[in-house]
């Protein structure tokens, strides 16, 4: 259906076979390319139980995609894994739905607030130079700490010392805070003030980053909020789905900039490889897991550290003048 | 004796001098007048045909005649942004708003500008990149600037790298003395909107003929439904893609179940 039809004039330009012109984004890409790319986030998204936005959007960014478009667009597309990988999750009944409705309520909060800086920012001009400060930031700390973390816990366990990672009994000074709350399925007892804010943050660098944020929600929910592990990434991901959601919803409706067509490419290959990356994850012991996600979360975040540090090729962009907002 | 071819000459000069107009017209048609984007749209090319219409009162010409077309796009108005260091980082400082500018501008022309007509010529019709007015904004007025101002530069090499502004010089062929021919190169991210093809016939260095024509790039069919369904009903839009992603993961799931 999408083949290119080659005539006269056409050999002129690079020819590449399978080209689908993007209705949104304004621009031809190639299918496979964008199918494979779809695939291999997936894959990794189904290995650590995350969504893989911190990947995808990048990667999508490259391809020449706006950053605008490539945001709103990997909103859907985590929206899509996380949900795949939900049910997966409901089925052996490894979710604390009470906790994710708290984490929720502060996560749809957070999603608008980051929908809104958006919109701001792109009529600033300062969009692109604030996806790239927040990716530095935010990946080079937490990919930082992970790998930290990962080789503590892999010399540790070469010494034969068992991996703790909850500590019962360990209090920290929101324990003490009020509106406290008992989540059965994950057994704690914690104030909803901690879990709403967690949910907020998430939603808001959700939006603004285009990542669902499961490599951070799930280290935050780890060590902040006790939960236990076997319940932490199903929790993570009803999260993840529903701000995405939001978030697709919103970045329609207000930057009409969701490419739908790009969204479904990607998140058929994503839900695919998603299948594999799981099956390959299980048979990997869990500290080599979180020490090759933080290796990978790192690589991004100074990848785009070089980006900004470096002389770059063109001083100037062009761009259009965004709406009078 | 030697003074009649002179007389002759400078009689053809009144006369030329006097109503060009009348003695040359351009009659030119396109391959299409309507470009349509479908999913499989990377571009396309645009096929200009002419033909130089002669009549009674025509003077014969010494040299060949010489075509200049210009296809503007649809305005747009652009920021073009200029990166600054600023602690260890680079980000966009200063900027330059081009106001109203075609999105897409093609200068085709049977030799380079310079030896079809003089200088104050070209730069009254706005012939080639370099002499086109680009306004922009400059504190509280809209001006053009000097032609090596270095945001100027930028933008025409960006919109050149692009492919969406083109200068070709030798594009333009005569097949025969008065039939032309000309291929308007459309990239794939040529914007949609109207075109308008305007054509100058010069000869011996004067304007003598103008002619035009024009064309649309359209979204058309599901291209057009989706880009339409974002903007207008961005509400629908959203929770459609929302629900498609719903749909795809809970297959994905059903698929790949293995117990």
């Amino acid at each position: 259906m999408f083949l290119e039809v080659g005539s006269e004039g056409s050999s002129r330009r690079r020819m590449t076979p399978v080209q689908v012109y993007l209705p949104i984004a304004d621009l031809p890409v190639n299918i496979f390319v964008v199918f494979a790319m779809g695939i291999a986030v997936g894959f990794i998204s189904g290995m650590f139980g995350i969504g893989g936005g911190f990947l995808m959007t990048p990667l999508l960014i490259f391809l020449g995609i706006s950053p605008a478009v490539a945001v709103a667009t990997v909103s859907s597309h985590i929206a899509a894994s996380s949900f795949s990988g939900a049910i997966t999750y409901w089925r052996r009944k490894a979710l604390d739905l009470s906790l994710a409705a708290m984490l929720l309520i502060g996560g749809i909060g957070g999603t608008a607030a980051g929908v809104w800086l958006f919109t701001y920012l792109r009529a600033l001009g300062q969009l692109d130079l604030t996806i790239s400060l927040s990716y530095v930031l935010l990946l080079g700390s937490v990919g930082g700490l992970m790998v930290m973390e990962g080789v503590r816990a892999i010399i540790r366990s070469r010494h034969g010392k068992p991996v703790e990672l909850r500590r019962p009994g360990s209090h920290t000074w929101f324990h003490g805070l009020p509106f406290k709350l008992r989540f059965k399925q994950s057994r704690i007892y914690v104030s909803s003030i901690p879990v709403v804010m967690i949910g907020f943050i998430m939603g808001f660098i959700g939006a603004i980053m285009g990542i669902g944020g499961g490599f951070l929600l799930v280290p935050m929910l780890i060590y902040f909020l006790r939960v236990p592990t076997n319940v932490v990434i199903g929790t993570s991901m009803v999260l993840t789905l529903v701000t995405m959601a939001t978030a697709t919803v919103l970045h329609s409706v207000t930057n009409h900039l969701v490419d739908v067509i790009l969204a479904l490419i990607l998140m058929v290959g994503g839900v695919t490889g998603a299948q594999f990356g799981a099956r390959a994850g299980q048979k990997m012991r869990g500290e080599r897991l979180r020490l090759m996600l933080g290796v990978l979360v790192l690589a991004v975040g100074l990848r785009f550290a070089v980006d900004l540090v470096m002389t770059p090729d063109d001083f100037y962009s062009i761009r259009q003048l965004e709406g009078a907002q | 004796m030697r003074r009649g071819p002179l007389t002759i000459l400078a009689v053809a000069a009144t006369v030329l001098t006097a109503a060009p107009a009348a003695a040359e017209r351009l009659v030119s048609s396109l391959s299409s007048h309507r470009v349509l984007i479908t999913p499989s749209f990377t571009g396309t090319e645009l096929v200009l045909f002419g033909t130089v219409e002669r009549d009674a009162a025509s003077v014969p010409r010494r040299g060949s005649y010489d075509i200049v077309a210009t296809v503007s796009g649809p305005r747009e108005t652009l920021v073009v942004r200029r990166k600054e260091r600023m602690f260890g980082i680079w980000a966009n400082a200063d900027s330059r708003t081009f106001v109203e500018v075609p999105s897409y501008l093609a200068m085709l022309s049977t030799r380079p500008a310079e030896e079809i007509a003089p200088l104050d010529v070209l730069l009254r019709l706005q012939i080639g990149l370099r002499r086109t007015l680009l306004p922009q904004r400059i504190g509280p007025d809209t001006a053009d600037v000097v032609r090596d101002d270095p945001f100027r530069n930028a933008f025409l090499r960006l919109k050149l790298s692009h492919d969406l502004y083109v200068d070709t010089p030798n594009e333009v062929t005569f097949l025969t003395p008065i039939l032309f021919r000309a291929t308007i190169p459309l990239p794939a991210g040529a914007p949609i909107g109207n075109y308008e093809v305007d054509l100058k016939l010069f000869a011996d260095g004067a304007l003598i003929a103008r002619g035009g024509d024009a064309f649309e790039i359209v979204k058309f069919g599901f291209e057009q439904f989706v880009a339409g369904a974002a903007l207008n009903h961005g509400l629908l839009y959203g929770l459609a893609t929302a629900l498609m992603a719903l749909l795809t993961g809970w297959l994905a799931s059903v698929v790949f179940r293995r117990d």
